[in-house]
């Protein structure tokens, strides 16, 4: 078991996520950062979609019951295990009785703390993610408190791949700049914007505001204009009112033309805003590694462009997974190029 | 790779950056690299939004390696896939023909259940918390059913409650948040109730608050963000994904794609005595099976809706 010393500020259960019932209304939730997240799983040896926990800002201190090897990644924060500070992005040996900290951070805002075999909370629906939002899945569907004991999938306490890199190289890390560009597939409803909108879009830098959390990122910046139309029935009057329809992750929506709201994986599935296009699946690691008052710019690029980013996203984990000494993960895409 | 077989298809994307023509003037384009979305109109039409239904019935029974959510929605619909399993060509083929025959089928009936929704207009709850968040709505100076009521021409919120518990609802979106269905009253355009959504949505809903925004009645299942109109709150909860609850035996969600909603208002005293007997878990939904004619709707609505509602137990 793990028992939580101090919970962190919001500190959930994550894993790859509930795929299959969005039509339900029911988003994947998931690790945000899902690069980071596969990567501290692939450290302690775990299948890459293992269950992990997902902090913010401030991380949790645990103290485990048995000895095993975790990893932290995502966000630069400092961590240390009784007291000996350990570096991040590294498999790291803790023996039962042991309490792993982890501070405040000073870099992006989302960390991920992998134990080998699992936080073994009961699958729900496939999935041990919490969607905190109607107090679903992960630990109680809710964000851990002190005194909360979780338990640890099975799993041997040495590996054959602990023979492997232990630490991923300072190059492979994520930048978790302040200001990041990010790229957008324009669709949905793109019509709706005038040309001079889209071009400002595209050009105008964008600041995260406070309202910023695992459902979406609310933004600000220059505001959009609308094509003038008669407003369709059952729209509604605002000209950014849509008769209301599905929100794909990552899809940008703009209320009024002020402040995109940015979905990421507790989106809600649907709704009334017109909608501009959708982030790239790939891009949303970085994207969820903002915080206000953090900024951002998007690039346009085409669906195939999409589809290249995921393969190389893909790509590269597949080599970080090699150079860790893991088999090569579910994916069956093939590797291409070399690491930088 | 996927990216130089899916060129052909593709072709016009590269030059109009934006949309792919569909069958019926709907127009197909892609949520990143994980989404497809197509819109057949901009405007809500009753029998597309029941052929869109019947079409992602027809694509889920088909159950194509790579497809991981076909959604429904009034006026569109959206197909989340597996880009390193879907093979896209011959999907979107495949979804081409698919969409043409639902768009030009007639559909005749529809099996559903009709349930009867009670309702605590202009309740404490929903007051309360628009109240906070009058600097994000049309109207600061009216609540949000007192605005509703004006804009749509009635002289009282009372007039408002009874014309929009006159006549029965259609789901034809489930989305947002699980539980959550909007529905459409079965009534022509002219008497449908519009309202626009808040300029910018509230960050809290209270759970059960009864919404209206564009021409749709939703219930919000759960406490959290929204952005439409605020009319009311009911006793009964719509949403058990443990399904262990009375009434939540065969589907998690009380109210599905078709479901029609039977809103019926109530006084206080019987919203806290419904709201105790579903907390005790004794209370027992309404509800009634039938099938839907979408003939009768369209000769005669007012009798059939009449017809509807006696169905109910």
């Amino acid at each position: 078991m793990m028992h939580v010393t101090a919970p962190g500020l919001r500190t959930l259960v994550q894993d790859a996520g509930r795929d299959g019932y969005y039509a339900l209304g029911l988003p994947p939730s998931g690790a945000l950062d899902q690069r980071s997240f596969r990567i501290a799983n692939l450290l302690v040896g775990n299948d890459p979609g293992a269950a992990v926990l997902e902090f913010v800002f401030v991380g949790p201190a645990i103290t485990f019951e048995r000895d095993t090897h975790v990893a932290v990644t995502g966000a630069t924060v400092e961590i240390a295990v009784d007291g000996v500070p350990q570096p991040l992005w590294t498999r790291l040996r803790v023996l039962a009785g042991q309490t792993l900290a982890i501070g405040p951070m000073s870099k992006g805002s989302r960390g991920y703390l992998a134990v080998r075999g699992g936080v073994d909370v009961p699958l729900q629906l496939g999935s041990r993610s919490t969607y905190e939002t109607i107090g679903f899945g992960g630990h109680e569907g809710r964000p851990l408190v002190a005194g909360d004991r979780l338990p640890m999938g099975p799993s041997a306490d040495v590996l054959a791949s602990d023979t492997g890199a232990p630490s991923l190289p300072e190059e492979l890390r994520p930048p978790l700049s302040a200001h990041v560009e990010i790229s957008v597939v324009p669709g949905l409803c793109h019509y709706r914007f005038t040309a001079d909108s889209v071009s400002l879009f595209f050009s105008t830098t964008f600041t995260i505001s406070h309202e910023a959390n695992r459902t979406g990122y609310r933004l600000t910046g220059a505001p959009m204009e609308f094509e003038s139309r008669a407003q369709p029935f059952g729209a509604g009057d605002d000209p950014s009112n849509v008769v209301n329809l599905g929100y794909p992750l990552g899809s940008i929506q703009i209320p009024s033309g002020t402040e995109p709201i940015c979905l990421l994986r507790d989106a809600v599935t649907g709704g009334g805003y017109v909608t501009f296009g959708t982030i790239v699946s790939s891009d949303l690691d970085r994207f969820a590694q903002l915080k206000t008052p953090d900024t951002v710019t998007f690039r346009q690029v085409s669906f195939e462009d999409a589809l290249a980013m995921r393969r190389r996203a893909q790509s590269e984990l597949t080599q970080i997974a090699r150079l860790l000494g893991q088999p090569p993960h579910e994916s069956t895409v093939p590797v291409e190029g070399e690491l930088p | 790779m996927l990216a130089t077989r899916s060129a052909h298809v593709l072709g016009d994307l590269m030059t109009k950056p934006t949309y792919i023509p569909f069958p019926a003037d709907a127009r197909l384009s892609f949520g990143g690299d994980e989404f497809i979305f197509i819109e057949l109109s901009e405007d809500m039409r009753i029998a597309q939004a029941l052929a869109i239904q019947s079409l992602a019935k027809t694509l889920t029974n088909l159950r194509v390696p790579g497809v991981i959510d076909i959604c429904p929605a009034h006026a569109s619909y959206m197909i989340r896939f597996d880009p390193d399993v879907l093979d896209l060509d011959s999907f979107l083929s495949q979804l081409r023909e698919e969409h043409e025959r639902a768009v030009s089928a007639d559909l005749t009936t529809l099996s559903t259940r009709i349930v009867d929704v009670p309702v605590l207009y202009d309740d404490p709850w929903t007051r309360e918390t628009l109240l906070k968040f009058r600097d994000r709505h049309q109207d600061p100076n009216s609540t949000d059913i007192e605005y509703v009521a004006r804009v749509n021409g009635f002289a009282s919120i009372d007039e408002l409650a009874a014309a929009h518990s006159a006549h029965p609802f259609i789901v034809t979106f489930p989305n947002f948040v699980p539980g959550n269905a909007e529905s459409v009253q079965l009534v022509p355009r002219d008497m449908q109730i519009q309202a626009p959504k808040y300029k910018r949505p509230r960050t809290e809903t209270p759970s059960r608050s009864i919404g209206h925004g564009g021409a749709f009645t939703n219930v919000y299942p759960s406490f959290g963000g929204g952005g439409v109109q605020l009319l009311g709150r009911t006793p009964i909860d719509i949403v058990d994904l443990s399904q262990t609850r009375p009434g939540f035996e065969d589907r998690p969600v009380l109210f599905t794609a078709g479901t029609l909603l039977a809103f019926r208002a109530i006084d206080l005293d019987e919203y806290f005595d419904i709201r105790s007997s579903m907390e005790a878990d004794t209370y027992r939904f309404r509800q009634a099976e039938l099938e839907f004619s979408i003939d009768r709707h369209t000769s005669d609505w007012r009798g059939y809706n009449v017809e509807l509602k006696e169905a109910l137990p």
